[in-house]
Parts: structure tokens; C-alpha cells; sequence
């Protein structure tokens, strides 16, 4: 009951996204335009469904090398290591760096696998039309992209690195193809969230009041 | 706010824009999932063709070895890395489970060896430094088989000569393994050509075999009949021609070595093939002196004493040296109740010059038999020399003796036994003894006795002249000194006495000058004689009439 009440789109309204003009808009969104400055006029995301789901397919797929592959490799005159993510959060553990450990645990494994399932959980309720919880599925699309780009943390550690740690003959620390996945992931995870419009969890609770 | 639901300027709002153009769907966006679906496959495909053989490599320790770190290297090239390092389930070595590259493959063949490198010095020399600081690797040698595998027994010292290193390995037997070691040098013309590989003990444990590799390309001056000898440490030997102190090089008095030399007057032009069996001779003179192929054994019997001859004694033919002292022994002869020295030796003929060489082939053992029945009727026979005095060394010298009681070689025996004389040195020793007996038979008894008879009068002798030099002690001596002060004034006196007469014959002394004056008056007075005496030789008629006066 609460949830019930009139949107632009249910009143046959729309809103330019550029200049903010509302326009009265017809039966078939298709081909309309903003009668101020032209711009193409929609009420939803166009195929932001269908964007989001290759995008997401994508991220699923790179995850994988993201997280089986070398990440980084550092060479010194006296060692020679080649990491994984999660190798490098053991090594790190092992080493007595917990905290770190388990900042780059949740930043590089549990965050970017959390945002995966969210999207999918998000895209599979829209598509389902369920009704159920939207306000929390919102505030788990918030969350979602709010919390996007602290994956690149290890991005960002690992070109660093790779840019100042290189001393020739006595340290080197290299990307490893992990670091290309593990970026495409994040990449792609963050222009999936942007294909996804949020107000698709309500449109639901119109159709059915 | 209630208003806002229906505010007033609805009904103002414009219709949007219809345009004609319908827009196309667009499905580009599923490029992006093909395109990281390409990546992802194309990463795993790339995996897993570069996905390398998976071998395991049994240590006896784990020493230097970490899972995950320590690579193999192969050229000083990393081509695998260690996986995994558990120990076996008898705990009696370690396993460690590497990955290779996938061009690694064909370098895992039945013969690769596998050894851990890290710093050692061995052998004089100083390798795997770099891993001081880089940690240890596993290096490894690729084999020449064709057989793959994929589990293999690691060194435990890396090996001297890696396998694709060109050159040929021999095998040496050798009674003892002398001062070598792995690594100890090859050395032809004092060259180092090649290094001892690995030596073992023969299994039934009556030598030692030595594997050596020779480098290309001095492999090929090793022929079939090449010759190989320790040249371990210093050759030191003292003969007739002075001192000669020989070495093949510093580094094998420190760690041995073994020289080789293909005879040259027996030029064989074909190499020795991979893993020919050679000998490894004691000494380079041992080695050139066994190159004999024809080896007449025979028995000479002495009676004397053997001391002081060895084995490899030479066997000498007026200066060459024509065979040498193989065997010798102490045996009863019952008969005669006395011991013999049985002396075998080995009789090279070769050595004689070539005309006796042909004729022992051509006319073949029987009449050589008869050449030397001929040699020894004319008095050829076998003596024991001294050869060094200071040593005592000493050589068996063939000769002929023509005024030798005549003897025969005895081809019955088993090795035939030619006849010997007493050598030199003991009629040397007879000699002595004759003189040792005749100096016994001296009366050295009684000589002494009277020697000691005489010795005791002499004595008493002795003890009178000191009785009589004590008397004269006891009163001469005071007499004498009595004596002697009277003498003391009497010279005293004399001297006085020449005082004054010093002082009477002096220039100036009144008695002088008279006598001068005297003189002169008398030297004066025989002038006017002489003239006396002149005038009257002429005129001795003055005598009688006086002077006449002159007419003048």
C-alpha cells in the first residue's frame, strides 16, 4: 500500500535526462524526442535489461582468469614470486599482515563476487517482476555502486608497483594477465550497475496495483 | 503535500517530438561478453597448452629447495619450477614435484639428470656463487635418449661433463684409484684434454674402473692402443743421470690426474670407440714399458740373496733393457737342504733389433727355442747386478760368460728356467768373507796381551823419569839458582870493566892520540926504508962508496 502512487511513466509523462524537461509522451516511447532540445526521450533505459546482462556475462567470465591467474610477479635478486589473489592474501596472512590481508580479501574476492550475484539477484527479480523487497533491492543497487570502484585497489597497488619496483636486475614487479581480468571484471561490473535502472524494481508494484 | 498530485501546469506540458526514424535495437553490447568469453578462453587454451610435463625428482635432502621458488634451469635458462617437495613414503630421500615448460618436453629424456646447484668449492675450484644470493636451483642435462620419462634419481654433485658437451668417454681399470677424484684432469702433452667423470670399484672388488671424458677434439688421438697412466702428484727419480723431478702439471699434485700417449712407432689411425677399456698404468715408464705384445716368461734360479731386487726389476742386455723381474719367491731345495730364490721374469724379444724380431716370426717358436739354447752354450747367462750402491738396487743383467760352467735352459719346467751365475756382488761378498775369516784367524789374543805387557813397563818407565825429575827438582835446582846469581855478578863486573875500556878506546882519549903520533912516525920511518932500500936495489955499490951526488 505504501508503495503505491503515480510515477512520470504511469502518467504518461517524461522527463528529458538533459535539460529536465517534462514532456507528455505518447503511446510508443519509441522515436520520441524532447520538444526543448531534441534529445531522444525514454522512459527507461533503453535495453539497460539486455546491457546489463551481457556485461555481467562478461564480468562472470573474465572472473574467472581474474582470480585463477598471476595477478603479479616480483622478482628480486634473492626470491622470485608469482601471485594469485588469493595467493597473495595467504602470503599476506602467513606473513603477519592481517589487516592488509583481510582488507584485500574483501576489496579484490568478496566485494567484486558480491557485486556479481547482486546485479544477477537484481536482474533476475526485475525479470521476474517481483514484487518482493524492493526497497532493500534498492539500497542493494545503492550499495552496489557506491562500493564499485574500491575493487580497483589491487589494480591500483599492482601498477604502482609495477611502474616504481623496477630496479632491473634486482627488483621487478610485473603484471601478471590476473591484473587484465581482474580490471575487466571491475570494468565491467561498474557499467553493469550503470545499465541497470534501479526504477525497474518498482515498476512491478504499479502493474499489479 | 496533496496540491502536488495534481498541480495546475499539467495540462501545459508539451508532447514530445515524434521522430519517424525508428531506432534500431541494438545487440553490439553482446559483443562485450564475446569478447571477454575470446579472452577467457584464450587464456585458458593458453594455460593449458603451455601446461608443461609434471615430473618428480628424488633428492636425498631437500637442501636449498623450496616449493614454489626454486626453479630448474637448464643452460642457466629457467625452464621449470618446483611445485611441491614432500618426502618419500620411506623417508629415505626427498620428492620434489616440478613443472616444466611445454617446450620443456623433449629435454625429459631417460638419460636427463637433475642436480641441485649451489655454492661449492671442489676440485680446486669455486662454482655457484650466483646462488649465494639468488637462492638455490635445480640444474639439470639433457640426455641423449629418445625415451621420455618423468620420474627421475637427482645428483647429488653436479656431474663434471654435461652430455651435450662433444667428446668421448673411456673406461680405465686400474688396480687402485691412486690420488684421482672426480674432476681430476686428463692431460695429453700436458694439455688438459678431458677430466675423470666417475670411478667405481669393480664388483668383485679386485680393481677399480675410472670413467673419463676427452673432449673433442683430442678424443680422436685416443687409438686402440693407447696408453694411460696415473700422472699423480711429483715423479721424482735419482739414477745414474742425476736428479729428475716430474710433474704433468700443479693441479695434479693436488687433485691426481691421468696422462695418456699413443705409442708412435705403432701408429694405429683409427680413434678408440665411445667406452673402450684401457689400463690405467702406475707410472708413464710402467705404461711405455708394457706396450710388449710378445711376453716370454722365464725362470731364473739364484742362491744368493734376492735382497734389494724388486718387481719391475729391469732385465738388462748389456745396457737395454730387454724384460723385467715379474715374480719372486723363496723355495726349499730338498736335495741339496739349502734355499733358492726362484726369480721369474718376463723376456719382452721384441725389444731385441728387428732382424731377430723377423726371424722369431718367420721361423716361430721352435727355433727360437734353438737360438736361445745356442745363446746360452756360448756362455749367455743370467747374474744379479748391483745397480745403485747407495740403494742397493739391483737388476738382473744377461751376459755372456764365456768361462760358465756349461748349463742348459730346461724347457720342460713351466716357465722355462735359464741357467744364472753368482752375480758380482757375491763374489763381492765371498770376497769380504775371505777377508773377514782371515783377520779372524789373526792371534788378536796374545797381541793383545803383550801390547798390554808392554804398556805396563812403559808406564813404569814412565814413573822413573818422573821419580828423577822430581830429584832434580829437589836439589839441582837450588844449585843452580846459586849459580846463577854468582853469574848475575860477574857480568856485573864484566860490565864495569867494559865501562872502562869504552871510555879508553873513545876518539878523544889521550892514549889514542899517541898512538896515532907513534903511528905516523913509523909509517914515516918505513917511507925513508923503502927509499933506503930502493936506492940501494939500484945502487947496491952505495954500500960500499956511500951516496954518490946526484948530476943533476
Amino acid at each position: 500500500m505504501k508503495y503505491h502512487g503515480n510515477t512520470a511513466a504511469s502518467l504518461g509523462f517524461c522527463s528529458c535526462h538533459v535539460c529536465g524537461l517534462v514532456s507528455r509522451i505518447g503511446a510508443g516511447t519509441a522515436g520520441a524526442r524532447c520538444p526543448r532540445c531534441a534529445t531522444r526521450l525514454h522512459m527507461r533505459k533503453p535495453h539497460g535489461v539486455e546491457q546489463c546482462w551481457a556485461l555481467l556475462i562478461a564480468a562472470y567470465i573474465l572472473y574467472l582468469p581474474a582470480n585463477l591467474m598471476t595477478i603479479m610477479e616480483t622478482s628480486s635478486l634473492i626470491s622470485y614470486r608469482k601471485d594469485t589473489i588469493l595467493s597473495g592474501v595467504v602470503h599476506l596472512w602467513q606473513n603477519g599482515s592481517m589487516g592488509i590481508a583481510v582488507i584485500v580479501f574483501i576489496a579484490s574476492i568478496v566485494v567484486p563476487l558480491f557485486k556479481l550475484l547482486a546485479l544477477t539477484w537484481l536482474l533476475i527479480s526485475v525479470r521476474k517482476r517481483s514484487t518482493r523487497r524492493p526497497v532493500e533491492r534498492t539500497r542493494l543497487y545503492r550499495l552496489i555502486e557506491l562500493v564499485g570502484r574500491w575493487s580497483m585497489l589491487d589494480i591500483y597497488v599492482v601498477t604502482l608497483l609495477a611502474a616504481l619496483v623496477q630496479m632491473q636486475s634486482l627488483a621487478t614487479v610485473k603484471a601478471g594477465p590476473g591484473a587484465i581480468a581482474f580490471g575487466g571484471v571491475v570494468v565491467l561490473t561498474m557499467f553493469a550497475a550503470m545499465r541497470f535502472d534501479p526504477r525497474l524494481i518498482w515498476d512491478p508494484l504499479r502493474k499489479e496495483s | 503535500m496533496p496540491d502536488i498530485q495534481q498541480p495546475p501546469e499539467l495540462e501545459h506540458i508539451p508532447d514530445a517530438i515524434v521522430d519517424k526514424r525508428r531506432r534500431k535495437a541494438s545487440h553490439l553490447i553482446w559483443l562485450i561478453p564475446a569478447i571477454a568469453a575470446l579472452i577467457g578462453l584464450s587464456l585458458a587454451i593458453k594455460s593449458y597448452i603451455n601446461r608443461g610435463p609434471v615430473i618428480t625428482i628424488t633428492f636425498r635432502s631437500g637442501e636449498g629447495i623450496e616449493s614454489g621458488k626454486t626453479k630448474i634451469k637448464y643452460k642457466d635458462v629457467q625452464i621449470g619450477e618446483v611445485k611441491s617437495v614432500t618426502i618419500s613414503k620411506d623417508r629415505s630421500h626427498v620428492v620434489v614435484t616440478a613443472e616444466f615448460k611445454k617446450d620443456a618436453e623433449e629435454l625429459l629424456m631417460e638419460d636427463t639428470r637433475f642436480w641441485v646447484v649451489k655454492a661449492r668449492i671442489s676440485g680446486g675450484t669455486v662454482s655457484g656463487l650466483s646462488t649465494l644470493m639468488g637462492g638455490s636451483y635445480i640444474g639439470m642435462d639433457v640426455g641423449t635418449s629418445k625415451t621420455p620419462r618423468l620420474e627421475f634419481a637427482g645428483l647429488e654433485e653436479p656431474p663434471v661433463v654435461n652430455m651435450d658437451e662433444p667428446g668421448t668417454q673411456f673406461k680405465l681399470h686400474a688396480d687402485d684409484i691412486g690420488s684421482l677424484n672426480v674432476k681430476s684432469p686428463v692431460f695429453f702433452r700436458r694439455m688438459q684434454v678431458g677430466e675423470v667423470i666417475a670411478y667405481e670399484l669393480d664388483k668383485d672388488g679386485k680393481g677399480v674402473t675410472v670413467n673419463i671424458f676427452i673432449r673433442k677434439p683430442y678424443d680422436r688421438f685416443v687409438k686402440a692402443n693407447t696408453l694411460f697412466w696415473h700422472a699423480s702428484g711429483i715423479d721424482f727419480t735419482m739414477d745414474a743421470n742425476g736428479v729428475k723431478v716430474n710433474s704433468e702439471s700443479m693441479v695434479s699434485l693436488l687433485l691426481g690426474g691421468i696422462a695418456f700417449q699413443t705409442p708412435e712407432d705403432r701408429a694405429d689411425t683409427r680413434p678408440a670407440s665411445t667406452n673402450s677399456v684401457f689400463t690405467l698404468f702406475t707410472s708413464k715408464e710402467d705404461a711405455l714399458k708394457r706396450i710388449d705384445s710378445i711376453v716370454e716368461t722365464y725362470l731364473l734360479i739364484f742362491k744368493e740373496s734376492v735382497r734389494g731386487l724388486a718387481i719391475g726389476a729391469p732385465v738388462d742386455l748389456r745396457g737395454v733393457t730387454v724384460g723385467e723381474v715379474s715374480r719372486i719367491s723363496v723355495d726349499l731345495d730338498t736335495r741339496n737342504k739349502r734355499f733358492v730364490m726362484p726369480v721369474e721374469v718376463k723376456f719382452y724379444p721384441e725389444r731385441l733389433a728387428a732382424s731377430y724380431r723377423s726371424k722369431s716370426k718367420l721361423t716361430g717358436l721352435r727355433n727360437s727355442r734353438e737360438l736361445i739354447n745356442a745363446l746360452v752354450s756360448n756362455g749367455m747367462r743370467a747374474q744379479i747386478r748391483s745397480g745403485n750402491l747407495l740403494t742397493g738396487q739391483l737388476y738382473i743383467a744377461l751376459d755372456f760368460f764365456p768361462k760358465a760352467a756349461p748349463a742348459k735352459v730346461v724347457w720342460t719346467k713351466n716357465p722355462p728356467e735359464f741357467p744364472t751365475i753368482p752375480g758380482n756382488l757375491e763374489q763381492f761378498q765371498t770376497m769380504l768373507m775371505q777377508i773377514v775369516q782371515k783377520i779372524e784367524k789373526l792371534p788378536l789374543e796374545e797381541i793383545s796381551g803383550d801390547t798390554r805387557k808392554t804398556l805396563q813397563s812403559l808406564s813404569e818407565t814412565l814413573k822413573n823419569a818422573d821419580r828423577l825429575l822430581k830429584n832434580v827438582d829437589n836439589t839441582v835446582v837450588p844449585e843452580t839458582r846459586l849459580m846463577l846469581e854468582d853469574a848475575r855478578k860477574t857480568l856485573k863486573e864484566a860490565d864495569k870493566a867494559l865501562a872502562g875500556a869504552k871510555q879508553t878506546l873513545s876518539a878523544d882519549a889521550p892514549l889514542q892520540q899517541d898512538m896515532r903520533d907513534a903511528l905516523r912516525e913509523v909509517s914515516r920511518a918505513a917511507q925513508s926504508l923503502r927509499v933506503l932500500s930502493e936506492y940501494l936495489e939500484r945502487h947496491p955499490e952505495a954500500l960500499i962508496s956511500g951516496k954518490k951526488e946526484d948530476k943533476r
